[in-house]
């Protein structure tokens, strides 16, 4: 269970929010929902370690959960808006660097985002919906608790949406959390919603 | 921590432009001397060390700025901090692969601007070690100032004001040893002192760019 407690977030100046209280347990889905500026990217960035917190705390079955980074980081994935692929390699030697790091099999997630066909071709070469297919294969290559999708389905097509909707199913089934920001309906059943506000 | 030499050894050879560039750029700056100071082979000669480790120094100054900005931007940076390496680990990583693939070449053009400055073939061997470890010294230090200097508004100005600076002693050492093998003197007392030079930056460099990059 994921809880972030009371967190608040300055940047600069500015409160992006403060006392922000969000729960999720396993199997749940939270999907984050608010107008721009509303700190839902930041969210999901603390929820991940990569934004110190100016207070609150984030915590992990009820232990702090950014005692240990590189545990916390074991049992995250993150797929940020940014796709993090290297355009000089190929989609499969992309993902092979990732599955250095985590483990799993690159075959099997480039299969899972209907990617296969492409693998040997340089990343340059995809499409801005098939780059965001291979950033989303990420999350295929091997089981983790808890999915952190900062808007997952921008450039998608409905089969990929149906596609990504089996992986969220799929890691649903087994347990898993996922927190999600969109400002389009995703494809997760028995999601909660979770509101955002822009600070003043 | 392997996993990550390997791609940035693989992206190097997928975009040699940058490893090209480099050694270019080196091998332009020592051309320059001869039409400076006159083709006079005494005056060259005694131009060489100094010149060599200056323009090799500046040459792997280079690709330093893209080091982590190319990864800040694309959003690599972020899945690498949550890859399960520390941020000591990714920079140790960074720092090595910017040695192997800009310094590497760098010596292997030693010889040729070795020649043109009129520098004694005896020396070319010191000459390649001392700049290999003047190299080493600026790859760790570049590391730190790149991870320092990421995010700041004109960091490609930034980083040679903090780098160049505290790789003097690399400059001093590292044309003393040349100087010393032209000149037919030993130079072990000057390449030691390089050696400790890269000791002491070895753990150090990357400790301070890990932190760095974890403040980002």
């Amino acid at each position: 269970m994921l809880e972030a407690n009371n967190i608040a977030v300055l940047r600069g100046d500015r409160v992006i929010f403060a006392g922000l209280r969000l729960s999720v347990s396993p199997g749940e889905a939270v999907v984050l929902i608010g107008a721009n500026g509303a700190g839902k990217s930041t969210l999901l960035r603390c929820l991940a370690g990569l934004v110190r917190l100016e207070e609150g705390s984030i915590l992990w079955q009820g232990e702090e959960a950014l005692a240990d980074r590189a545990a916390h980081a074991a049992r995250l994935r993150y797929l940020a808006h940014a796709d993090a692929l290297k355009p000089g390699l190929s989609a499969a030697e992309n993902l092979r660097f990732w599955a250095r790091c985590w483990g799993g099999d690159p075959g099997a997630a480039l299969e899972a985002v209907g990617l296969a066909p492409l693998a040997e071709l340089p990343a340059r070469m995809l499409s801005a919906g098939q780059r965001r297919r291979l950033a989303l294969a990420r999350l295929a290559l091997s089981p983790c608790p808890l999915w952190l999708l900062d808007e997952p389905s921008v450039g998608l097509d409905a089969a990929s949406l149906e596609r990504l909707g089996t992986l969220l199913r799929r890691h649903r089934a087994g347990g898993g959390m996922v927190v999600a920001a969109t400002h389009v309906p995703l494809p997760l059943d028995r999601a909660r919603e979770f509101r955002m506000a822009v600070a003043a | 921590m392997i996993a990550l030499l390997q791609r940035e050894l693989l992206l190097a050879a997928r975009h040699p432009a940058d490893t090209l560039a480099a050694v270019l750029f080196f091998l332009l700056v020592t051309a320059l001397f001869p039409f400076g100071v006159g083709p006079a082979p005494d005056a060259l000669a005694r131009l060489a060390p100094g010149a060599l480790t200056a323009a090799a120094l500046l040459a792997a100054l280079l690709p330093l700025d893209r080091l982590f900005g190319a990864e800040a931007e694309d959003g690599s940076l972020d899945q690498l901090l949550l890859s399960g390496l520390s941020g000591m680990q990714i920079a140790g990583a960074k720092a090595a692969a910017h040695w192997l693939t800009t310094a590497g070449p760098l010596l292997l053009a030693v010889p040729v601007a070795g020649a043109m400055l009129n520098l004694p073939v005896e020396a070319w061997p010191v000459a390649m070690l001392a700049l290999g470890l003047a190299t080493l010294f600026l790859s760790l230090l570049g590391t730190m100032a790149a991870a320092l200097t990421l995010g700041a508004r004109r960091g490609g100005v930034l980083l040679p004001l903090l780098v160049l600076p505290l790789a003097i002693p690399a400059v001093i050492f590292g044309a003393a040893a040349i100087e010393a093998a032209a000149g037919s003197v030993s130079p072990r007392p000057f390449l030691l002192l390089l050696g400790a030079l890269v000791a002491a930056a070895l753990p150090l460099a990357p400790l301070a760019a890990g932190a760095a990059l974890r403040a980002e």
